[in-house]
């Protein structure tokens, strides 16, 4: 014994030949690549998947639950959930469709939208924070009023929408790409330039990492938070105005069980529930991966009765695969 | 020891990491009866190797022997079965269960009925912690005790599947003199008992005090093992780091600087009363006191992390009330906790993360971040302090312990405060990284901060405070400065209060 030998230099090289780590290629690229090998399989299973026009339809109708996946991603960061984004969705489409009924203006219309999502994620963060209500309770209680003020509303009754003009966002085209589409891709910019390059995408990450490291750190938790319960309104108002617009109308039961779905596409895309890791670019391809799935069991015929046996296979097989890696 | 067969040899162990090897082709072998040091540098591997000797970690190479035999444990259980129990850095007790089941975790008795047989589980604790030497209550959920406390849980838990080795890492990191004392006493229990026990620290008059021999590593390989009688202080520090070290001075006293913290009275109910310090632009000033004996409570008040409820706090002469630690931010003060796991580290994240965390405002321009200007200050951190790390995007989860320790140091360091308050500054840090520490806290005292430090190390007190206050069940009982700065009497004043003569005379900034 008494012997000195290993350089730091050559430690640090690690000797030899460096190991792949499958490990960690599988946390990193795990969606990516589940998302190629889903486009394989769906391309082999039907010809007519890879068509431009069966292309275009998955893009538009994934660009929906996309939407709410980007807001409902700030919120799952912060160690939170939102289970009101569909009831929100849904209120919001109906005063959508109420002011542009009465002031066929589509401004004030989208306007509204936006004010009554912000509204309600408003009152979800404050429950939380203030109100100190458990996020999955609060939101929960909000489905709940939400999905209801749109059933008092509306009387049961859909809201036809009729303004050409509006209805472009949701069955548009701009440079060959479906006009919805374009909008989850530009909001996914914003997210993603937020939650890297800003300040408080920063803080969001910390409260979800460790809260009270935060709070010593000087973040202010609450304030933040109530900013991710925002936003997650906010995006399921841009949903509802999409959906609108899609679909031509606003009945009280838009965007029923479309939480689900938002928080299947942020947990596919690799973001934990614990909070603290993950982000939007995960987000997107997880939202793919779902719409995808959806369409190509579509094309195949499969019965309504099973799909959503496949999907929630789906969904635990992309987490365990996701899951294995980050344990190590 | 000698001849005779080791208990446990380990030999040309291995693990690897992207871009680092943890620990490269280190041998060990621990006899029966012996006390082992196991000393190093943080990152130098110590906690990687023993967490593969524990079963906890697969190794990339190289053999582990138990009583000559080759063993390959998958798992802690295996090892634990096999007879060795490790104690890691951070405990990993269920804070919610009694001590009773704690202790026997995995292997309470039971009843025919395969219900706990509770009669049972209670004599068989009671017996272990007897041989031991320790009283705690059986039926009290874990969490409600002190660190000491566990840890004697979690040794017990050890001896309750009759472990022949014992691993402790860093088991007095979060001790004072007396817990350590007492820890001691059971180490030396053991030791007779003929089981083998490896012992990591960074205190190496700890060292002195209870090994009987010694094995330091360095960048992930082995330096050298000596019995305890071959080696000296600087030998093991230069061992350690390659280097020597000098030794450091209290800085002078500062006088006719400006006032800039002043706390007057501040008390919380049932916690602690009638704190009333002054800090001046330069001064660095130390509590001392027992663990639970209010100190932590009485940085965490000033700073708004817990509001007090009598007393004030003026900071520049101007009374403040903190409601949140964001506030105390913006007047420009800044609290390093003490336990970095809870209530320092964003474990998942980078270290770059990690370090800005309190200047995110420093760092950013109309809300957005300048990263350039981060990974600047990011990357100086990491020279100065000397962290031991593959880049400021490594994850701080995967850092060796003294190494995270400087990151939320850094992150304090990096928000520039002019009052600083310090809580277990260099707890599981090396002996090197201390040194630069206390050279970083005086050069912040020197360009005109005031710095309030909690410690349970007198040494460390010390060697970097003009002045020390003892705090004793949530009262300050005495101030020592200049002539009245010795070790004994503060030694005696934590213990006992301060003495009654005036001795314990405030010589005030
Ligand atoms: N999961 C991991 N991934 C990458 N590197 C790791 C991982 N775990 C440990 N390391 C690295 O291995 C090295 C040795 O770490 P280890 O925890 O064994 O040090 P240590 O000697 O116990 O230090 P300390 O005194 O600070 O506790 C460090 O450089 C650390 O960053
Ligand atoms: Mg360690």
């Amino acid at each position: 014994m008494g012997m000195q030998r290993s350089l730091p230099a050559e430690r640090i090289l690690g000797r030899g030949h460096p190991r792949v780590d499958a490990r960690e290629i599988l946390t990193k690229y795990g969606t990516v690549i589940a998302l190629l090998l889903l486009v394989v399989v769906a391309s082999f299973a039907s010809p007519r998947f890879l068509s431009p026009v069966n292309l275009m339809n998955v893009l538009r109708q994934t660009a929906i639950v996309g939407v709410l996946g980007i807001g409902m991603t700030f919120v799952i960061l912060t160690a939170g959930i939102d289970l009101s984004v569909g009831a929100t969705l849904a209120l919001s489409a109906v005063l959508l469709a109420g002011t542009l009924d009465a002031t066929g203006n589509i401004w004030l219309a989208m306007a509204a939208a936006l004010l009554v999502g912000a509204f309600v994620g408003l009152a979800n963060g404050l429950g939380v924070t203030l109100g100190r209500v458990q996020p999955f309770v609060m939101t929960l209680g909000m489905l709940g009023i939400a999905r209801s003020l749109a059933f008092l509303y509306t009387k049961g009754e859909p809201i036809p929408v009729l303004e050409m003009d509006f209805l472009k966002l949701g069955i548009g085209y701009l440079w060959r790409i479906p006009v919805p589409s374009i909008v989850f891709l530009a909001l996914l910019a914003v997210a993603a330039f937020a939650l890297h390059y800003t300040r408080f995408g920063r803080s969001v990450y910390a409260v979800g990492s460790n809260e009270e490291a935060a709070r010593l750190s000087g973040i202010s938790v609450g304030r933040d938070k109530v900013l991710v319960y925002v936003i997650s309104g906010l995006t399921a108002a841009a949903g509802a105005i999409l959906y609108t617009a899609q679909f031509a109308a606003a009945p009280a039961i838009a965007g029923e069980g479309y939480e689900l779905d938002a928080i299947a596409a942020v947990v596919v895309g690799g973001t934990s529930l614990f909070g603290g890791q993950g982000g939007v670019v995960g987000t997107f391809i997880g939202a793919l991966i779902i719409g995808i799935l959806s369409n190509a069991l579509n094309l195949m015929g499969v019965s309504p009765f099973a799909q959503p046996l496949a999907k929630g296979a789906l969904i635990i097989l992309a987490v365990l695969l996701v899951g294995r890696g980050r344990r190590s | 020891m000698g001849e005779n067969q080791p208990v446990l040899e380990v030999q040309a162990i291995t693990r690897r990491y992207p871009g680092v090897t943890a620990v490269d082709g280190v041998d060990l072998a621990l006899f029966a009866g012996e006390v082992h040091a196991l000393l190093g540098e943080n990152g130098a591997g110590k906690s990687t190797l023993i967490k593969m000797i524990g079963g906890a970690l697969r190794r990339d190479g190289g053999r582990i022997l138990l009583h000559g035999q080759e063993v390959d444990f998958r798992s802690p259980a295996d090892a634990l079965a096999a007879g060795i129990a490790v104690i890691y850095q951070e405990l990993v007790l269920c804070p919610h269960l009694s001590v009773a089941e704690n202790v026997l975790m995995g292997h309470l008795p039971q009843t025919p009925t395969m219900a706990v047989d509770w009669p049972t589980t209670r004599r068989l604790v009671a017996t272990l912690l007897d041989q031991l030497g320790v009283t705690l209550p059986l039926e009290v959920p874990v969490a409600r005790l002190s660190t000491a406390q566990q840890q004697m849980v979690e040794i017990a838990k050890a001896l309750s599947r009759d472990s022949r080795v014992l691993v402790l890492d860093e088991p007095s990191a979060a001790l004072g003199r007396r817990d350590l004392e007492h820890l001691f006493a059971v180490i030396r229990r053991l030791r007779e008992r003929g089981v083998a026990i490896v012992y990591i620290s960074h205190r190496l008059e700890e060292v002195f005090e209870i090994a009987d021999r010694v094995t330091v590593l360095k960048d992930g390989a082995l330096v050298g093992a000596w019995p305890i009688a071959d080696v000296t202080m600087h030998g093991l520090v230069r061992a350690m780091t390659g280097r020597d070290l000098g030794m450091l001075a209290a800085p002078e006293t500062t006088v006719g600087q400006p006032l800039k913290l002043e706390v007057r009275r501040l008390g919380r109910r049932g916690v602690f009363a009638d704190v009333s310090l002054r800090l001046h632009a330069g001064d660095v000033v130390g509590i001392a006191g027992l663990v639970g004996s209010g100190r932590t409570e009485v940085l965490r008040a000033i700073f708004g992390a817990d509001q007090p409820d009598a007393g004030e706090v003026l900071v520049d002469g101007e009374p403040v009330r903190f409601r949140s630690p964001a506030q105390a931010l913006r007047h420009g003060l800044g609290l390093l906790p003490e336990d970095r796991k809870t209530q320092g580290l964003l474990l998942g994240r980078a270290l770059r993360e990690n370090l800005s965390l309190a200047s995110l405002g420093r760092f950013s321009r109309f809300g957005l971040l300048q990263l350039g200007e981060e990974e600047r200050a990011v990357r100086g951190f990491i020279q100065s302090l000397n962290i031991a790390t593959r880049g400021p995007s490594q994850s701080v989860v995967t850092l060796s312990g003294g190494n995270q320790q400087k990151v939320v140091l850094a992150r304090w360091l990096a928000r520039r405060c002019r009052i600083l308050l310090f809580d277990e500054p260099t707890r599981g840090v090396d002996v090197g990284a201390k040194e630069e520490i206390y050279r970083l806290i005086h050069e912040l005292a020197e360009q005109g901060a005031a710095i309030l430090v909690v410690s349970s190390e007198l040494k460390e007190l010390f060697a970097i405070c003009q002045r020390i206050h003892v705090m004793r069940e949530g009262r300050l009982v005495g101030e020592y400065a200049g002539e009245s700065l010795r070790e004994d009497r503060v030694a005696e004043a934590m213990l006992i209060g301060g003495a009654s003569d005036g001795d314990a005379a405030v010589v005030a900034g």
